[in-house]
């Protein structure tokens, strides 16, 4: 209960995780620009199931809620919150593995 | 008012924005309004009266804070005594620097006076619970250039108590003279002030004053330059004609509270506790902030797939007047910087806050709707 959050967790460092792996391997990417919170995180919690255990699934959001609640849905429904890219357009990829 | 207006909500449970007036300041106020209109620095009759009423504020709010009543300034509200409080810190501290250490989850009022003034916020995480580091602040405030260090007393969006003693401690153990600033407004009144602040603030209708009263406290000794226009009133800290009456009323609704708080710390305790418990029963949702070393009176939790705005109208329908963190809830549109310094769910957030007055059937009336309205939403989204 003590451990900080973790936003920018590096690629590489989870558990099941590859190190060095290609950070843009996902297997599904949502399209969530322009929705704002909770949105996007419905979206994952729908389509997380299209992608097998283990594969990765992106949220593309702009809403700056989604940064943080993306990783909070990870450990609230126990997936591995894998890392988030910066996509230099006011959006961020929030990568997120499959438990 | 038409039929269509909205009715307030039956059950207020926001008393973190705004404990209603403590009857005790409400049979003040009327009495003082009679009484201490005249200017307290004149020399008849009715102004003697009034500053007499003033000082007798002054005092009593002293005495319930345990400061010396010389250390006590009435502000224009629990904001204006944070403003003045740190701005007027960071100018006697101006040859020292600007670096200002402070954790992520001070109150914004903390954040906006600090890029108001142009100071250099050195901001540090905090745990899971929305606890700041001593240490972590201590080391941070031994860099060459730091003014001062700010540390809320507990958080007002969780009710986490922060560490002020500790940090004090951990500083002066490093031979750091730097001063605390400590925005007490969620707990002054409730619990003793924190020890070891250098500069404090408070606000009267967080405990059952009126509004349009902050407490600034300037401890005796400590630098102090006042960051705005002079105004030769009675305190040199303020300015603008004392409302003398309000601060009477402060005063009394703060004695009948700090009287009467062991019994109700008791009892908000026990109803925080059940109310946590229950919103960690419902599905998918997330109790957050220290369950034992909080405030008695404040619960906040989060329910995955939940707007919080929803949230809070459905809850208002049922009766129930709550606060909510998240960012459709919020003016800026911004999620709440203290969830999110957590790393605490920020959508579908709702702050639940005791009144003193709150019943126990009350707290199982909403206990009882919670997961309903939980569940009838989440329906509306298909999850």
């Amino acid at each position: 209960m003590t451990r900080g959050p973790d936003p920018d967790e590096a690629p590489g460092q989870g558990p099941g995780q590859v190190p060095g792996e290609d950070p843009t391997a996902v297997a599904l990417e949502l399209d969530c620009r322009g929705m704002v919170c909770p949105a996007p995180v419905i979206e994952l919690a729908r389509h997380v199931g299209d992608v097998a255990p283990g594969e990765v699934v992106a949220v593309v959001a702009t809403d700056a809620a989604a940064r943080v609640d993306v990783p909070a849905w990870c450990r609230m429904r126990g997936h591995h919150y894998v890392g988030a890219d910066d996509l230099g357009d006011g959006a961020v990829r929030l990568r997120v593995r499959r438990a | 008012m038409t039929d269509s207006a909205p009715r307030p909500a039956a059950t207020y449970l926001d008393a973190a924005s705004g404990e209603p007036l403590h009857p005790a300041a409400r049979e003040v106020v009327l009495a003082a309004l009679e009484r201490g209109y005249a200017d307290p620095r004149r020399l008849h009759g009715p102004a003697r009266d009034a500053r007499l009423l003033l000082d007798n504020a002054r005092a009593v709010v002293a005495e319930c804070l345990g400061v010396r009543a010389d250390e006590v300034s009435f502000t224009a509200s629990g904001t204006d005594a944070v403003h003045r409080g740190l701005l007027g810190l960071l100018r006697a501290r101006a040859r020292s620097g600007d670096r200002v250490v402070l954790p992520r989850v001070e109150h914004s009022s903390v954040l906006h006076a600090l890029k108001w003034a142009g100071a250099s916020a050195e901001t540090l995480e905090v745990d899971r619970l929305g606890r700041a580091d001593p240490a972590a602040l201590a080391a941070a405030a031994s860099a060459p250039g730091t003014a001062l260090v700010a540390l809320q007393s507990a958080n007002h969006e969780v009710g986490t108590r922060q560490p002020v003693a500790g940090l004090v401690a951990a500083l002066r153990a490093g031979g750091s003279d730097v001063p605390v600033f400590v925005d007490a407004r969620a707990s002054a009144g409730r619990e003793d002030l924190p020890p070891g602040w250098a500069v404090a603030a408070a606000s009267a209708h967080l405990w059952g004053g009126p509004a349009g009263v902050g407490v600034l406290l300037v401890r005796h000794g400590t630098g102090w330059v006042s960051p705005f226009p002079a105004d030769d009133r009675v305190d040199e800290r303020t300015s603008g004609f004392e409302n003398v009456p309000a601060a009477l009323a402060a005063a009394a609704a703060l004695r009948a509270v700090v009287a009467e708080r062991v019994e109700v710390d008791a009892r908000q305790r026990r109803l925080v506790d059940r109310i946590r418990a229950a919103a960690a029963a419902v599905p998918d949702t997330e109790v957050v902030g220290d369950p034992e070393d909080r405030l008695a009176h404040l619960v906040t939790f989060s329910c995955l797939y939940l707007d919080g705005e929803a949230l809070v109208t459905a809850l208002d329908r049922r009766g129930f007047g709550v606060a909510s963190g998240s960012a459709c809830t919020a003016s800026t549109l911004e999620p709440s910087h203290v969830l999110a310094a957590m790393g605490a769910l920020t959508h579908g957030n709702v702050r639940v806050s005791l009144t003193a007055a709150t019943t126990e059937d009350e707290v199982e009336r909403f206990v009882a709707a919670l997961p309903e309205v939980v569940a009838d939403l989440r329906a509306e989204v298909g999850l």
